[in-house]
């Protein structure tokens, strides 16, 4: 089965049946990581270019990676955003590689919207890695998977996002496809930290993270970016932690197991406690492998459609 | 040229008249009104049978560009876009570079404005401050004096509530009104679209509503103080509305002005993230529509002004973030008032007419125009049953930043008369 759409743009909108059969298909290429020889010829001629406008270390190497075991020619692209807007445009920079015959493109860019622009003036496959705090959906695709992995299940399960959910782009593209698959999604942080009227999007709003602990089975905690602290949304790193951090005794609190998820990188100590990361209730590595599988799932059914 | 306007329908609101009759205009004065009137052979006859014949329509918040940035739009071609949109008159807005701060500014535009070739006035709104800066006071008695109309800082917001207090004073000393920008930029840092449960939905960087609402209730506050005339530029909330409505009925001497993007789409629009639905302010709820329907309709806004902003094409092909604000305007606004709002019944024929012609005059304090013997004649020409597509590569603006295009209209502004030159635009599909 080919997707609906010839691009991965986002996961809103995006049917259940589609989450179900990406999700499906990365459970088959979790069988080929396994193997001793970890690569198929899938994509053998294609050539997939990643076009990063912002820095990223672990998105991109899991595209790479997934591109490589698909046999696929990759090219990297990486350029800091506002260098690249002093000179080139992305439509320009996106044209030219494009003109090279290059068959896919993988774009991350700090401005929300932009692999929708990329997809309207260039004929390749346009992947979204991640579009300022819009959305990331390998990332959600890769969390749901880990969460169906890990409870069985996703209709039903309660999964709360903790953290700063007005600039994550992990946030959105999870509470869509969460939503999607029928789960139940909450967002816990500082009000500051919380875009307004997110209700809307389905989603129960909490300011107290003991509440939000006690009503759910997962935890997606976001990293808080500490670079943006020239805006004060919280005062304090302490305080934050204090209140928001999640911690061994929180999640003790809770008495039942709680999934522990993480994006990553991970601020040890700040809004995930050490002890917690690397707690059986973890899953934060089983996430990072199935990111690899989820994105061969993606080249693989966008990439066979050509 | 002596014209001979054969059966139009005259409305001019102002002397209460609506009816159907010819119209002798012999050396650019309206000579004759009257029934079966004829010409002598040196004239021309114009059939405007179904044709409504209005005073003349100006669009007070334009950007021509000029000087400094001539690949946007030039007096001359802005003036053609005006002449084919319907208006004889415009209001350059002073962000241009240099900003409009010095009265040479003014005589430079007024010269290219006189050799655009269609018969529109273009006045100067020239800049409160210097630079546009928000700092020193711009010589507005030496503006005035060389023809600026009233002053803002539009584009940018005056800031300071200590320079607005000044800029209030000074100029309502000379009997101009201060038009504001209203916007607090320390809450629209950044922000590209409306803050609401769309930007919530986009992820977008995004400008709370009340930004806006904050500085209309501040200048609100001074203008009162001060005694002086106050304009919003451009009102797009609920909260801004309903403030200038209490202020109204407390006896204010303020008035405001809607575009017809406010009043005609939403913010779910940038869901496209296609540029052009791009501006600032941005495009608002449907509740803050509706909130504009209603101002309009009970007299809270006063005006309808495009906010006319060209941008070339390559410019808004970028990342939505990295685009500039503002569309194109001159050539659909008389279009989406008479489709949204003549035919969704929010306003009658006069009521438009006053919106355009009658209200925007009388805040500028330029003479009101009047469809009568002895009188100038400036007139636009209306078709209000006239059904036709915005196709942006037939505008006459040097920009074809629009996001109505493809959308289907019903009335046009077919034509004008101003300066005893008849300009008739095209009658096709087209802007």
């Amino acid at each position: 089965m080919a997707l609906s759409s010839r691009h991965l743009l986002g996961i809103e909108g995006m049917p259940e049946q589609e989450i179900t059969e990406i999700m499906d298909t990365a459970t088959r290429f979790l069988e080929v990581l396994e193997r001793p020889i970890k690569k198929v010829p899938t994509l053998q001629g294609k050539t997939i270019v990643n076009l990063f406008f912002e820095s990223s270390t672990r998105t991109r190497i899991s595209f790479e990676l997934a591109e490589r075991r698909l046999s696929a020619d990759v090219i990297n692209f990486s350029a800091d955003a506002s260098s690249v807007r002093k000179g080139e445009t992305l439509k320009d920079t996106a044209r030219n590689i494009e003109a090279m015959k290059v068959d896919m493109v993988v774009i991350r860019h700090s401005a929300a919207g932009s692999p929708h622009f990329l997809s309207k003036v260039v004929n390749a496959n346009v992947i979204n890695a991640g579009d300022g705090s819009h959305e990331h959906p390998t990332q959600a695709l890769l969390d749901m998977l880990t969460i169906r992995q890990k409870l069985g299940k996703l209709k039903g399960v309660r999964v709360c996002i903790v953290g700063d959910i007005s600039h994550s782009r992990v946030a959105l593209s999870n509470i869509y496809g969460l939503r999607a698959m029928g789960a139940h999604v909450s967002v816990c942080g500082p009000k500051t930290l919380i875009p307004r009227e997110i209700e809307k999007l389905g989603v129960t709003v909490y300011h107290r993270l003991d509440e939000a602990i006690e009503s759910a089975d997962v935890l997606n905690v976001l990293r808080i970016q500490l670079e943006r602290q020239d805006r004060s949304f919280f005062p304090t790193l302490r305080e934050y932690r204090q209140y928001f951090g999640v911690t061994k005794e929180r999640v003790a609190a809770a008495k039942k197991e709680i999934v522990i998820m993480h994006p990553g990188p991970i601020n040890r100590d700040v809004e995930l406690s050490a002890d917690v990361a690397d707690s059986g209730a973890s899953v934060i590595l089983d996430q990072v492998l199935n990111g690899v599988a989820v994105r061969m799932a993606i080249l693989y059914l966008l990439g066979a459609g050509n | 040229m002596n014209y001979h306007l054969k059966n139009g329908r005259i409305v001019d609101p102002a002397s209460k008249i609506d009816k159907t009759a010819d119209i002798l205009i012999v050396d650019g004065v309206i000579e004759k009104i009257g029934q079966k009137l004829s010409i002598g052979a040196d004239g021309e006859t114009i059939d405007l049978k179904g044709i409504v014949v209005a005073p003349g329509f100006i669009d007070m918040h334009v950007h021509f560009r000029e000087p400094g940035q001539e690949h946007k739009e030039t007096i001359a071609t802005g003036s053609r876009a005006a002449a084919e949109g319907g208006f004889t008159a415009v209001c350059c807005m002073p962000n241009t570079n240099p900003a409009i701060d010095d009265p040479s500014i003014i005589s430079e535009i007024n010269k290219k404005a006189a050799s655009s070739g269609v018969p529109v006035d273009v006045y100067v709104i020239a800049a409160v401050t210097k630079g546009r800066q928000g700092k020193e006071l711009a010589p507005m008695m030496e503006l005035a004096d060389a023809g600026a109309l009233a002053f803002t800082d539009d584009g940018a917001p005056v800031e300071n509530a200590e320079v607005m207090r000044r800029a209030l004073e000074y100029a309502s000393m000379i009997g101009k009104p201060i038009i504001q920008h209203a916007e607090d930029v320390s809450l629209t840092r950044g922000g590209a679209m409306n803050e609401g449960s769309v930007s919530t939905a986009l992820g977008m960087p995004s400008m709370p509503p009340v930004a806006e609402e904050i500085i209309v209730e501040r200048d609100l506050t001074l203008s009162t103080y001060a005694g002086a005339a106050y304009h919003v530029a451009h009102i797009s909330t609920r909260g801004a509305i309903e403030a200038v409505r209490r202020a109204k009925k407390g006896g204010a001497s303020v008035t405001c002005e809607v575009t017809p993007h406010h009043f005609a789409l939403s913010d779910e629009e940038v869901r496209s993230f296609d540029t052009n639905t791009k501006m600032n302010p941005p495009l608002r709820t449907k509740d803050d529509i509706e909130a504009a329907i209603e101002g309009l309709r009970d007299g809270t806004i006063d005006v309808i002004a495009s906010d006319h902003a060209p941008h070339s094409y390559d410019e808004k092909q970028v990342e939505f973030a990295y685009a500039p604000f503002g569309i194109v305007g001159l050539e659909t606004a008389v279009g989406l008032a008479f489709t949204e709002l003549l035919y969704h019944k929010v306003l009658t024929l006069a009521q438009i007419i006053q919106k355009f012609s009658i209200n925007p005059r009388k805040i500028l304090h330029l003479p009101q125009l009047r469809i009568k013997e002895g009188e100038t004649a400036n007139l636009t020409f209306l078709d209000p049953k006239f059904e036709w597509k915005v196709d942006v590569e037939k505008f006459h603006s040097k920009s074809k930043n629009s996001p109505f295009h493809g959308r289907k209209m019903k009335g046009k502004a077919i034509g004008i008369f101003n300066k005893g030159i008849l300009h008739l635009g095209s009658r096709e599909d087209a802007g």
